[in-house]
């Protein structure tokens, strides 16, 4: 047990350190985009001396080093800073909209990883036949295409030709299921193919390997099923791995995210990211960044904690 | 009595459809129950394919393409699935070679013994419980109360493979299938792990199949001796006909293997090429006396002379693979000094010179994986020519003949990737790559071990040529008492990382020996049948 917790404290203390490096590389990087917040929300008429007074007001003009900080300090006391476009706090405005996205992302899991599970166990289990070979083409295809496109081609399927569909996708205020079912269908079915598909493949793989273990064969002469020995035998030990896969897959649907929020137009952090940057408002740019971060690097956490914990030679301390 | 089990013309076949080969042709044979059949072949023999089908089983890629396997009133051959799962397990059951890789990880191991009895229904939890502490007292585990509620990887190999005998037994089958279930244990763990198995085969009176590649473990328990060559039956022979009058010229050829030479060697000696004296090696911090917090070797003294052998027996954990990797430098001594030729030899690797690497070679237990599969034999060779001599171009090429000429391959084999040889071919690139450096002392880790005893003769015989004609050194590691007994000069016996005894070969062919050569030497079985029970007399 004392390995564990070494290894999992240490694997904690270097994602600190990460996020650390991390919040220097987006802070130095939103400022070396081109233009500024003053200019932007003066727009092309402004006399020069409105706009460097807003500079002077906002603090622009402090050495950058100085400006980092602020910013680094005040995030550790809570205080994201204040949205340069609208100036309300960057957390009020960011908290918003991130239960929306968490909606998108939790739908998404919720049915992408127990689709991905079976699909990858019951290919694992027929491997070679034509379940495993049919899976394998639909996974192969569906890794190869970009969420975009995706999105874009079921747009124009069941929003433009059939109609079914809203292409936006907006939750009124008194939503019903049925509503909430029409906003939803086609962001997370988006992104349920593209993460189910990863997913499914890293599972069979891992199941896979399990089988090809003595033990397995040892169940089955035992006089256990098939079915028995992949779910009783096989599976357990296969749990860090998948485990592992999951995480690192969901971690992956953060950038998906971004993309199918844009595209349908889904009020979640992702696209108020976007917005971010389009008017230059480094404060929530950066605040954001730093949200998808933390959470990449949790999921990163899991995925690494869990292959530490699977391993019975560890958990037992033996 | 009509037989208990009977096997005609069973026929195994492998590969995909439209290209099969057949692996196992045509055979037959019968039981009475309560008797024990030994299956005997080197690997490739189909022994384990015919075991396996016993069960109704054949490996993924293989299929029992004919004949008949009559296990009492069943025909294993003609079920369906689940007809042989209800079969196995309760009337038919497995013992595998290795039970450290049969025994499900992360599950603990009673769970596992009572499976097969709770799947089938035969007893409840509780009655399966007590039936499975009863096996472990009767195959002499320790504290059989609470050995079930251990994971696999708490208890030690020798257990583990009479836990799985328990798992077996624990219905009660009429049939039990041993596949070389002592080949991955120890000499002194293999002698009680077979009087266990002995024992309780006689006390249900269970016939039994037992697959193995050595002769002299299955004198000891089998009533007959089925010999197998290449998928064929070669002989089928009550033991003692067998091992007295074989009919057949492989069997013969396989009782020659096991028979005990009392030759030894004794070579003239040349000048010390390694003299290492008091050495001390392990894992962890060292502390001030120079000791290492988890020690593996301590006070390990050795000189190997120019055109001699020196052979190292010990039991797996006695550190006699850590001895040879710190002599190569890849785990540096803790303390102690090491002579070669007559310079002092700094303890790490990374500290010796290219020309002091270049004088010590190692070859390794498994040439499967210390040659990339992917590399073509001359590159593998190459290699070190460049590196250590210079050797380019036109002068590389003729340099690889020589060597490929020297370990007894065709030249032309240089072109050939590595992943395509077979067993005995790999290990002769892996001696020659050792042998390209023009070392002047090579060592050997368990370098016949992965091998059948035939491909290993040859090796051993090419070992001996090779330095006699090109006058190198080696340290030859082994876990097999006759390999070293006939092949060095001198002889040390390593134990928990001590040495027990250091003599000369001469010496050793006669005795006198410590306490633990002797149990080691004792506990290697002979071809006598009665070799088990006389040991069990005495314990």
């Amino acid at each position: 047990m004392k390995v564990i917790f070494q290894l999992i404290i240490k694997r904690i203390g270097l994602s600190i350190i990460t996020l650390l490096i991390v919040s220097a590389v987006v802070f130095f990087i939103a400022n070396l985009l081109p233009g500024d917040a003053a200019q932007e929300m003066l727009g092309q008429s402004a006399t020069p001396e409105a706009v460097a007074e807003l500079r002077e007001a906002y603090g622009l003009n402090d050495p950058p080093m100085l400006r980092y900080a602020k910013w680094l300090g005040g995030l550790l006391s809570g205080d994201a800073g204040t949205s340069l476009a609208n100036a309300r706090p960057v957390s009020e405005l960011i908290s918003s909209r991130l239960s929306q996205s968490l909606m998108l992302a939790g739908f998404t899991a919720l049915l992408a990883v127990p689709f991905a599970m079976v699909l990858g166990i019951v290919a694992a289990m027929y491997s070679g036949s034509r379940i495993d070979k049919a899976m394998n083409i639909f996974t192969l295809s569906m890794v190869a295409v970009p969420e975009f496109l995706l999105a874009t081609i079921f747009v124009l399927i069941f929003a433009v030709e059939l109609n079914w569909l809203p292409s936006l996708s907006y939750i009124p205020a008194d939503a019903g299921v049925y509503d909430y079912f029409r906003a939803f269908a086609m962001p997370v079915a988006t992104l349920c193919i593209v993460l189910s598909a990863q997913m499914a493949r890293m599972t069979r793989a891992a199941v896979l390997e399990q089988l090809s273990q003595p033990y397995v064969e040892m169940a089955l002469l035992k006089g256990s099923p098939l079915s028995r020995a992949v779910l009783r035998h096989a599976l357990p030990n296969a749990v860090g791995p998948i485990v592992n896969a999951v995480a690192l897959s969901l971690s992956y649907l953060l950038g998906g995210v971004v993309i199918v929020e844009v595209i349908f137009n889904y009020p979640g952090v992702a696209s108020l990211m976007v917005d971010a940057v389009t008017n230059r408002d480094m404060p929530l740019l950066q605040a954001c960044a730093m949200l998808f971060c933390t959470g990449y690097l949790i999921l990163v956490l899991i995925a690494d904690i869990s292959a530490i914990v699977a391993n019975p030679k560890l958990r037992t301390g033996g | 009595m009509t037989a208990h089990v009977s096997v005609e013309k069973l026929r195994v076949e492998a590969g995909p459809q439209g290209q099969e080969r057949t692996i196992v042709h045509d055979v037959s044979f019968s039981l009475e129950r309560g008797e024990v059949l030994a299956l005997i072949g080197e690997s490739g023999s189909g022994k384990t394919t015919i075991a396996l089908s016993l069960l109704g089983y054949a490996r993924p890629g293989c299929r029992i393409s004919g004949g008949a396997v009559h296990v009492g009133e069943d025909n294993m051959a003609a079920m369906n699935a689940a007809q042989l799962a209800g079969v196995r397990g309760r009337k038919v059951a497995y013992v595998a070679q290795s039970a450290a890789a049969a025994f499900n990880p992360s599950r603990r191991i009673m769970e596992q013994v009572i499976e097969s009895a709770l799947m089938h229904g035969v007893m409840s939890r509780s009655q399966a419980e007590s039936k499975a502490i009863e096996l472990f007292k009767q195959l002499s585990l320790p504290s059989p109360q609470t050995i079930g509620r251990r994971y696999p990887h708490e208890v030690s190999g020798g257990q583990l493979q009479r836990l799985m005998a328990a798992m077996a037994l624990i219905c009660e089958p009429e049939l039990i299938i041993f596949d070389e279930p002592t080949t991955a244990l120890d000499v002194t763990t293999q002698v009680d792990v077979l009087k266990a198995f002995k024992d309780v085969v006689k006390a249900y009176n269970t016939t039994a199949v037992y697959v193995s590649h050595d002769l002299a473990v299955v004198a000891q328990i089998a009533d007959q001796i089925l010999v197998l060559q290449n998928g064929r039956m070669m002989e089928n022979n009550p033991t003692p006909t067998i091992l007295n009058h074989a009919e057949h010229a492989y069997t013969r050829q396989l009782l020659s293997a096991v028979q005990d030479s009392d030759s030894y060697k004794d070579n003239e000696p040349g000048e010390v090429v390694i003299d290492i004296a008091n050495i001390d090696a392990g894992y962890g911090k060292i502390s001030r006396d120079g000791k290492p917090e988890i020690p593996i070797l301590s006070d390990i003294s050795m000189r190997v002379r120019r055109g001699q052998t020196v052979g190292i027996i010990g039991e797996s954990g006695s550190g006699k693979s850590t001895f040879a990797r710190v002599i190569a430098g890849l785990l540096p001594a803790a303390n102690g000094s090491m002579l070669l030729n007559n310079k002092e030899l700094t303890p790490a690797i990374v500290d010796r010179s290219k020309a002091e690497c270049q004088q010590i070679q190692m070859v390794f237990q498994n040439a499967d994986t210390a040659l990339n599969p992917a590399h073509k034999v001359g590159d593998i060779l190459g290699r070190p020519l460049t590196f250590f001599h210079g050797l380019k171009g036109a002068a590389r090429k003729q340099r690889v003949a020589e060597l490929l000429e020297l370990v007894k391959l065709p030249t032309d084999l240089a072109d050939r990737k590595c992943g395509a040889l077979s067993g005995g071919q790999k290990q002769r690139i892996n001696l020659a790559r050792a042998l390209a450096a023009e070392p002047s002392v090579i060592l050997c880790d368990e370098v016949t071990s992965a091998l059948d005893t035939v491909v290993a003769a040859a090796i051993l015989e090419l070992l001996g040529e090779l330095q006699a004609k090109l006058n190198i050194a080696i340290v030859f590691i082994s876990h097999d008492i006759s390999t070293v007994k006939s092949l060095c000069d001198e002889i040390m016996v390593l134990y928990k990382g001590k040495t027990v005894q250091y003599t000369s070969g001469k010496q050793f062919a006669s005795g006198p020996y410590e306490p633990y050569t002797e149990l080691l030497l004792n506990s290697v079985p002979t071809l006598d049948p009665t070799w088990l029970d006389s040991r069990q007399s005495r314990a």
